[in-house]
């Protein structure tokens, strides 16, 4: 790297740009690194930035043992797990429907489904509610997932993926007499993995950090996902100082950052692929 | 299809086993999307128009009451006012670092892979959690930014606790967690722009900023609509901060339309009037999605 800098001639406006760049790279990350050095220290030291007063795991252990954060991950893993298989069901189901099945009302249906991505599961929160009381699902991971489960976004994507797929793949399958559901299994998701895989991705991220639904729908540590849990947890008039506040919200955001931080292209791909198309 | 088929007996079997297939394969959807999506909406629609009931008093059909009872309400105009700035702000703002942010992503520079997986970090936390990391930014005499503004001999703020400066700081925290993701659609547009357009704009004598301007923005025009949607829907959805930050106060500086609605219905109980306040985002939302699909549709990634 150093050797390019030497060999080329260094141009005023790149090195502002990477200058820049990192300025704006630094501000964006700070927030973070703050945290993180705060979370390493004393209790009313989380300004001091001397090194030669100690660093400490103390906030980590308070944090740990003032909340029961096992419980909420595993709430948050089966939130995410629950949602993810019936949206990867229902909406791979319905997206082969749109995709590949000529009936009357289709393009009607198709734009009733397309409505769901601006009549938002957030905005109906007060309805959402009692309907969920209805089927006696407060206070339950059905309950949190389910309004999310028909996702339009993912029939939409699936419909798009499953419609690129050249028919002859599917013909030939047929010949060799697979049923309807046959080639949908056999031929159309293998074909369309990479959508699966980031449909997925992207789904996860969202729902591990949705907050407002799961919120309203809980009412009991049992049932109470991450980050429910992490918003009691920091409420100001819980009493909890600033450094347990950052060791707890660093342990909560870990296994999605050190996610992200391992397969960062493959996010940044999945996000890119959910989002064009 | 020919019309001699849609005789065949054979074919019109096929068909509506056809259309049979498809409903069947379509039925667990719609059901979910009729529980949560259209029954709701319609119940909301329903009971904007009905009183609050009580054990003793039962709910009646009051027309347009509710919605008047918001109109005459001070705090709705706070909260329209609140709202509104708060996209015009967070919006515009966002797209924009967006765009710089993919720019210098996008380009050539040493730690170029540190610099993208920094912009984009934020989207990955909860909002709760950026929320929590801001708080100690803010707490005033303690946060980070009144230890640096005391550095200059700067008495500190409470950032949070003001009107004149809550709802700015919460702005402020929006941008933070949506640029990043904003910048991943402007990255993916500027890869499939040729990079023969530049030299030829640079043989043309185009500076950076002509090029910008009258190559690039053209260009990117269509991610820009969609991001701007999204950022659109964002405002109204996105309130998460709000548990953690201001709880919509002090007096109400920071109260963002959905959050009123959860207040209104989850704290003081008044289903009539957080139902009216919904059909009211309702309405915004369908005005978004006319939007999206006459207007935009055409030139948008969809399809």
């Amino acid at each position: 790297m150093i050797s390019s800098l030497l060999v080329r001639p260094i141009r005023w406006s790149t090195a502002l740009d990477a200058a820049g760049a990192w300025l704006l790279a630094l501000v964006w990350i700070a927030p973070l690194l703050f945290a993180v050095w705060a979370s390493l220290r004393a209790p009313g030291e989380a300004l001091d930035f001397s090194l030669s007063r100690p660093f400490t795991l103390d906030n980590y252990r308070a944090a740990w043992v003032a909340a029961p954060w096992p419980t909420y991950m595993l709430n948050t893993l089966m939130l995410v797990t629950f949602t993810l298989a019936g949206q990867l069901v229902l909406c791979t189901l319905a997206g082969f429907a749109f995709a590949r099945f000529r009936f009357r009302g289709r393009e009607v249906l198709f734009v009733l489904v397309l409505l769901q991505l601006f009549i938002l599961p957030e905005v109906l929160i007060v309805e959402n509610y009692a309907m969920v009381s209805r089927l006696a699902l407060l206070d339950t991971i059905a309950g949190m997932g389910l309004p999310y489960v028909a996702s339009a976004f993912g029939i939409f994507l699936l419909r798009q993926a499953f419609r690129s797929v050249p028919v002859e793949l599917e013909e030939a399958a047929r010949v060799e007499g697979c049923s309807w559901l046959g080639v949908l299994w056999r031929v159309y998701v293998p074909v369309t993995r990479p959508v699966y895989l980031a449909y997925a991705l992207v789904s996860v991220a969202t729902h591990w950090n949705n907050f407002l639904w799961p919120l309203i729908v809980t009412n009991s540590p049992d049932t109470r996902p991450l980050t429910v849990g992490l918003s009691l947890f920091g409420a100001p008039e819980s009493g909890v100082n600033i450094s347990i506040i950052s060791a707890a919200t660093l342990m909560v955001v870990a296994p999605l950052l050190l996610a992200f931080l391992i397969f960062q292209r493959q996010f940044i791909q999945s996000f890119l692929r959910a989002g064009i198309r | 299809m020919p019309r001699s088929r849609a005789l065949d007996p054979i074919a019109q079997r096929q068909r509506r086993l056809h259309a049979l297939y498809g409903w069947m394969l379509l039925t667990p959807a719609l059901l979910l999307l009729t529980l949560f999506a259209f029954l709701p909406a319609a119940a909301t629609l329903w009971g904007s128009f009905f009183s609050r009931g009580t054990p003793r008093r039962p709910a009646v059909f009051n027309g347009l009451e509710n919605y008047a009872d918001l109109f005459a309400d001070p705090t709705f105009w706070t909260v329209i006012g609140n709202t509104l700035l708060y996209a015009a702000v967070t919006i515009p703002v966002s797209i924009a670092l967006a765009l710089l942010m993919a720019l210098w992503a996008d380009g050539r520079m040493p730690l170029r892979g540190f610099v993208r997986g920094a912009y984009f970090t934020p989207t990955v936390l909860p909002m709760v959690a950026a929320a929590n990391l801001w708080l100690f930014f803010y707490t005033p005499g303690l946060g980070v930014i009144d230890a640096f503004t005391g550095l200059f001999g700067l008495p500190p703020v409470n950032w949070l606790g003001q009107p004149q400066t809550a709802l700015w700081a919460v702005i402020v925290v929006t941008v933070w967690k949506e640029a990043g993701f904003f910048m991943i659609f402007y990255l993916a547009a500027l890869q499939t722009i040729p990079p023969d357009l530049r030299e030829a704009a640079r043989v043309e004598g185009a500076g950076r900023f002509t090029y910008l301007r009258r190559v690039l923005l053209p260009l990117l025009m269509p991610t820009t609509a969609f991001i701007f949607i999204n950022a659109l829907i964002n405002s109204v959805k996105l309130i998460d901060q709000l548990f953690i930050l201001t709880k919509g106060g002090p007096n109400n500086a920071t109260k963002l339309a959905l959050y009123w609605v959860w207040e209104m219905a989850f704290s003081y109980f008044d289903r009539p009037h957080a139902a009216a306040m919904t059909v009211l985002l309702l309405l915004v939302l369908g005005v978004v999605a006319i939007l999206h699909f006459t207007v935009f549709d055409k030139r948008i990634h969809y399809r």
